[in-house]
């Protein structure tokens, strides 16, 4: 559905200063994958987007998208995708359902079937009652769902949602994964979306693509990069701080340890499989005379990954994004006409 | 949450490559554009407000100055005109404030991802100007037949027409800005606000230019809107054969063509 080799896209901010904000990325999505981008602020993701619904111009590569490519034939892409961008994509002072009825339209559904359509779009995502309501009269989440049905109006087979949840709270958060969900099912599509919640990726996603400073530096299901980057985290806690060593050497000995920290009277270390682990170690430690007083196996997150794979954590990565990663997004915003 | 599930389309295939003319494209962006106006014509009736002050306020001066020893009814053959010119400058001069308005929402760009082609948004939305500027127009001109004012109705029309090929052009040119300053939004209104006044005084709209320096005279000829006030006057005070006529209907078109180009040329370097 998605093939990119090498798509690259640098910036000419000023005559002494290139930001590359996309690098060489080779990416291929099958059909019927939910594949999320994940990534801080400014490595790459949203202007990789753009590229592949061509409202920016790649520097150098190709890609092809639902058949057709974006650089000899943009025309095809568009009317082969469903795109939902980070704005609003309904006209402030438009009613709902003619928003929906005229990019129906757009997509050469007839009158007639384009309004049958949007309101089948507005039942299957609760707005039915807000048809006739101007958009900016609608809630945040409202609007949000007003995007996801402009996106699906001509039955896409390939979704991109840039961000889609950003700015919701949890519960319309939930409640747009699970008509996204639900729609998606019903019509076999396959999704690219761009986020930088980590739990929307893990949950969401059947792939996560980790992007930084422009390179994709992952590409697995959440649970195989957890698995084989980060692995599971082992805590445990002895009354002495004395006792504190003699259990790390213990910790250590577990298949799979490594990173085996001492810190007072706690212990912690990344294992293969903590669940299993943590009982075994304990009893190693009563026969050896430490008493533990605390235990706990934690599973990793997908930020654990993305501090792996960089050694920043992705919930700070956006603070302490680059002045070239700042410049790049700068220059991208501009790109939004 | 509801439980409604969405019927799989029954007649279009996901990944639809039917095309449609390009008229087709500029006509659905027209209709878009417009259904806001016509559901709410505040917009169209607040634009009245301008040129009323101008009518009531600035008319009697004239009236008094350069109209001095003329019949009330041939001062507003004179300035009527005027106000429908500067009526159609102001509003369309402006409009690009509406597109700066989607780019930053977020509608702009989902318009940029649909099969409509880029120059077809460019020419719906400037096509769009015609509606609100000649229904303000022919307000203007009703509002004022009670008055004394009594143009050619054949003229009115011509006048019209005028008016709708120079709406526009201006409306184009509107749209180039705001893309050509998308970066910088504040920009938009530094520049509109820079040109608008020199080409306004330029074209002879508020005081005739016969009566200023010479250097004023020979730079107005370089001003598509002085050719422009110079035809409506000739139409609407019946004389459809003036070589003015002909000058304007030149200058609004080049100004329409031009401003087209350039619209167009915008949104196609816009996302290079």
């Amino acid at each position: 559905m998605i093939r990119t080799r090498g798509l690259t896209k640098d910036y000419v901010v000023s005559r002494t200063q290139t930001v590359h904000a996309v690098r060489g990325v080779d990416l291929d999505v099958a059909p019927g994958e939910l594949v999320a981008v994940l990534g801080p602020n400014g490595a790459g993701k949203t202007t990789t987007m753009r590229m592949l619904t061509t409202l920016v111009r790649p520097t150098a590569g190709t890609a092809t998208v639902a058949g057709a490519d974006v650089l000899t034939d943009p025309a095809a892409v568009r009317r082969r995708i469903g795109y939902v961008g980070q704005g609003n994509g309904a006209g402030r002072f438009q009613h709902v359902v003619d928003e929906l009825v005229v990019h129906g339209r757009i997509h050469g559904l007839g009158a007639r079937t384009a309004r049958t359509r949007a309101h089948d779009l507005l039942d299957a995502l609760d707005l039915a009652g807000l048809a006739h309501r101007k958009v900016e009269s609608l809630s945040g989440g409202q609007r949000r769902r007003v995007d996801v049905a402009l996106g699906l109006v001509h039955g896409p087979r390939l979704l991109f949602l840039d961000e889609p949840s950003t700015g919701l709270d949890p519960h319309t958060r939930a409640n747009l994964w699970a008509h996204v969900r639900r729609l998606r099912a019903e019509h076999d599509m396959t999704i690219v979306l761009t986020t930088h919640y980590l739990d929307e990726a893990d949950t969401t996603a059947e792939r996560v693509v980790v992007v930084d400073h422009g390179q994709v530096i992952a590409d697995d299901t959440a649970d195989a990069l957890k698995r084989d980057l980060a692995g599971d985290r082992l805590v445990l806690a002895v009354a002495r701080p004395s006792d504190a060593p003699a259990l790390a050497g213990l910790v250590a000995q577990v298949p799979g340890a490594r990173e085996v920290d001492v810190d007072g009277t706690r212990v912690t270390a990344r294992v293969a499989d903590a669940p299993t682990a943590a009982p075994h170690v304990v009893r190693t430690a009563a026969t050896a005379g430490l008493e533990v007083t605390e235990v706990r196996a934690e599973r990793p997150t997908l930020d654990d990954v993305f501090l792996a794979l960089t050694g920043r954590s992705l919930r700070d990565a956006g603070a302490t994004a680059t002045p070239d990663d700042e410049a790049a997004t700068a220059a991208a915003g501009k790109d939004a006409a | 949450m509801t439980a409604a599930t969405l019927a799989p389309h029954p007649t279009t295939p996901a990944t639809s490559d039917a095309r449609r003319s390009w008229w087709s494209d500029v006509w659905l962006v027209l209709v878009r554009e417009l259904r806001p106006v016509v559901r709410e014509p505040f917009s169209v009736v607040f634009g009245l407000v301008q040129p009323l002050v101008f009518l009531a306020l600035f008319g009697p001066l004239l009236v008094g100055s350069v109209g001095s020893g003329l019949p009330a009814a041939d001062v507003w053959l004179w300035f009527v005109p005027s106000v429908l010119v500067m009526t159609t400058l102001f509003g369309t001069s402006t409009t690009g404030s509406n597109l700066q308005d989607e780019m930053s929402s977020g509608s702009h760009e989902r318009m940029l991802v649909t099969p409509l082609s880029r120059s077809s948004q460019i020419v719906g939305r400037s096509l769009k100007e015609v509606v609100p500027l000649v229904a303000q127009a022919l307000l203007v001109v009703l509002v004022m037949l009670p008055f004394g004012l009594r143009p050619a109705p054949a003229g009115v029309l011509a006048g019209l027409a005028l008016l709708a090929v120079l709406g526009v052009g201006l409306g184009a040119f509107s749209y180039a800005l705001a893309i050509a300053v998308r970066s910088q939004e504040w920009m938009f209104w530094a520049v509109q606000q820079t040109v608008l006044f020199p080409l306004m005084i330029l074209s002879g709209l508020l005081l005739p230019l016969e009566t200023g320096p010479r250097w004023m005279q020979v730079a107005s000829t370089a001003n598509p809107l002085r050719w422009v006030v110079d035809a409506e006057r000739a139409l609407f005070a019946g004389d459809l054969t003036a070589s003015a006529v002909a000058w304007g209907f030149l200058a609004a078109g080049l100004t329409a063509v031009v401003g087209l180009v350039v619209g167009v040329r915008a949104i196609l370097r816009s996302t290079d």
